[in-house]
């Protein structure tokens, strides 16, 4: 299957096959005005299977987002047809507004307008909790 | 230090230094009478909690100062939808210092961001209650003489009694510090903490449901009384809630120089027979609570004085 390569933008690539879709939302790439790929379930030598996104465009991207969804993903911007830099994301030390803490007892439940934020207390488990509560953000 | 709301906030150093106050104000507490003159004490008690609100009332009076404040949710602006950030907005332009209790966890936090006055957790929920850990380190490094070298058996709800696991928490910082962990299955110590804390620092401990099996080791027994709000079946709770009633008999084997603890109210699980026992420390324990409080309200206050100052 062939996309059209980009000539100024950006590649997400590396995407644990079946999580672009999510990255897609997460990120809201449905707002933006440019032309956005999503291939899933493409070859990979390294991950068997993965997900791409190509976004014909150079935008801000949400790292921390990226990070918390997928921290093995790589990140390639292309300038003139050409991959000026490729990076890999980072599992972010705090997140905040992307999740929301399930604890019914936690005040973000009636303090309306706290930040949902989680602190990374475990990079190898991937654990974040609340910073309020500290209770274990769970999938 | 600008705020106390977890125990985690304070170093090594700054709990010897505040157990260090407390001592001197057990000795010369006429040196300590006004210190607190012309300061106002807020004690913002969301949830009831008479002892701990009392104690910290009781505090500042022998300091000088003055107390007030509210003792349920129903007479305050809560009541009326207020949030959190504006009471303390506001109650902080009446007084010095806050000392507040929240059912919501998290809550004294989201307080000490907004505040310009210190803020001491009273107690959030089932979360943190840093000034009952102050209170056990006091107790235990004034009828142990130390705060390391010791075997400490937690007895009881283990599962969501939060003095637990704020005291593991702050003991885990002591030198050859060991546990026994003696809980009913269903109630046994949560993973996160043996893993988290336990385990990563390196902590030796053993877990039974027996009371009497390692009675024989434990220079401290801390005992804690099951819950009955934290349980969502009454049946589960009954059966549960006598599982441990510590009485003579089970202290026959225990060392001469024991301490027990609790952090009160008690309901069974101690038997009243054991009061009088020189080894029941539990109400010194309440007792002691005040003094730490008295040093911790002098610290914070100092603090801020000097925050103002510069």
């Amino acid at each position: 299957m062939n996309i059209d390569s980009i000539r100024n933008g950006i590649v997400i690539d590396h995407i644990q096959a079946k999580k672009g879709m999510e990255i897609y939302d997460a990120l809201n790439l449905s707002e933006l005005d440019c032309s956005v790929a999503i291939i899933t379930n493409a070859r990979s030598k390294k991950m068997g299977r993965k997900d791409i996104i190509k976004i014909d465009k150079n935008i801000d991207l949400d790292l921390d987002i990226l990070g918390y969804i997928d921290p093995n993903i790589t990140i390639n911007i292309i300038k003139d047809d050409l991959r000026i830099e490729k990076y890999h994301v980072k599992l972010p030390k705090e997140i905040t507004d992307i999740v929301k803490c399930k604890n019914p007892r936690c005040i973000t439940s009636t303090e309306n307008e706290l930040k949902q934020v989680f602190i990374l207390t475990d990079e190898e488990k991937r654990a974040y909790r609340c910073k309020y509560c500290e209770t274990l953000l769970q999938d | 230090m600008k705020n106390l709301i977890d125990i985690k906030d304070l170093s090594v150093d700054e709990i010897q230094e505040l157990i260090k106050v407390a001592k001197d104000i057990m000795q010369f507490p006429e040196k300590y009478s006004e210190r607190c003159k012309h300061k106002k004490l807020a004690t913002l008690f969301f949830e009831p909690s008479t002892r701990t609100r009392l104690s910290f009332e009781s505090a500042m009076m022998e300091l000088g100062g003055n107390v007030l404040g509210f003792s349920s949710a129903d007479s305050s602006s809560t009541a009326k939808g207020e949030s959190v950030s504006d009471t303390i907005k506001v109650v902080g332009g009446y007084c010095d210092i806050i000392a507040m209790r929240h059912p919501k966890e998290g809550a004294p936090l989201v307080a000490s961001l907004k505040s310009d006055v210190p803020i001491i957790n009273a107690g959030d929920g089932g979360h943190n209650h840093p000034t009952q850990t102050l209170t056990d380190l006091l107790t235990i490094s004034c009828e142990k003489g130390r705060l390391d070298n010791l075997t400490i058996g937690l007895c009881g709800d283990l599962k969501f009694g939060r003095t637990v696991h704020s005291l593991i928490t702050a003991m885990v910082r002591y030198k050859n510090i060991k546990f026994v962990l003696i809980s009913p299955e269903e109630l046994k110590i949560p993973d996160y903490i043996k893993e988290e804390i336990l385990d990563k620092n390196k902590i030796e401990y053993v877990e039974t449901n027996d009371i009497e099996e390692h009675m024989d080791k434990l220079d401290i027994l801390y005992m804690t009384r099951v819950q009955k709000e934290r349980f969502f079946n009454e049946a589960d709770y009954i059966r549960l809630k006598d599982y441990y009633i510590l009485n003579k008999e089970k202290l026959e084997k225990a060392k001469k120089d024991l301490c027990i603890l609790h952090p009160l109210p008690r309901v069974n699980e101690i038997a009243t027979e054991v009061d009088d026992d020189p080894r029941a420390c539990y109400f010194k324990q309440a007792k002691y609570g005040k003094y730490i409080r008295m040093a911790l309200i002098l610290k914070l206050l100092e603090e801020a004085d000097w925050y103002e100052y510069r």
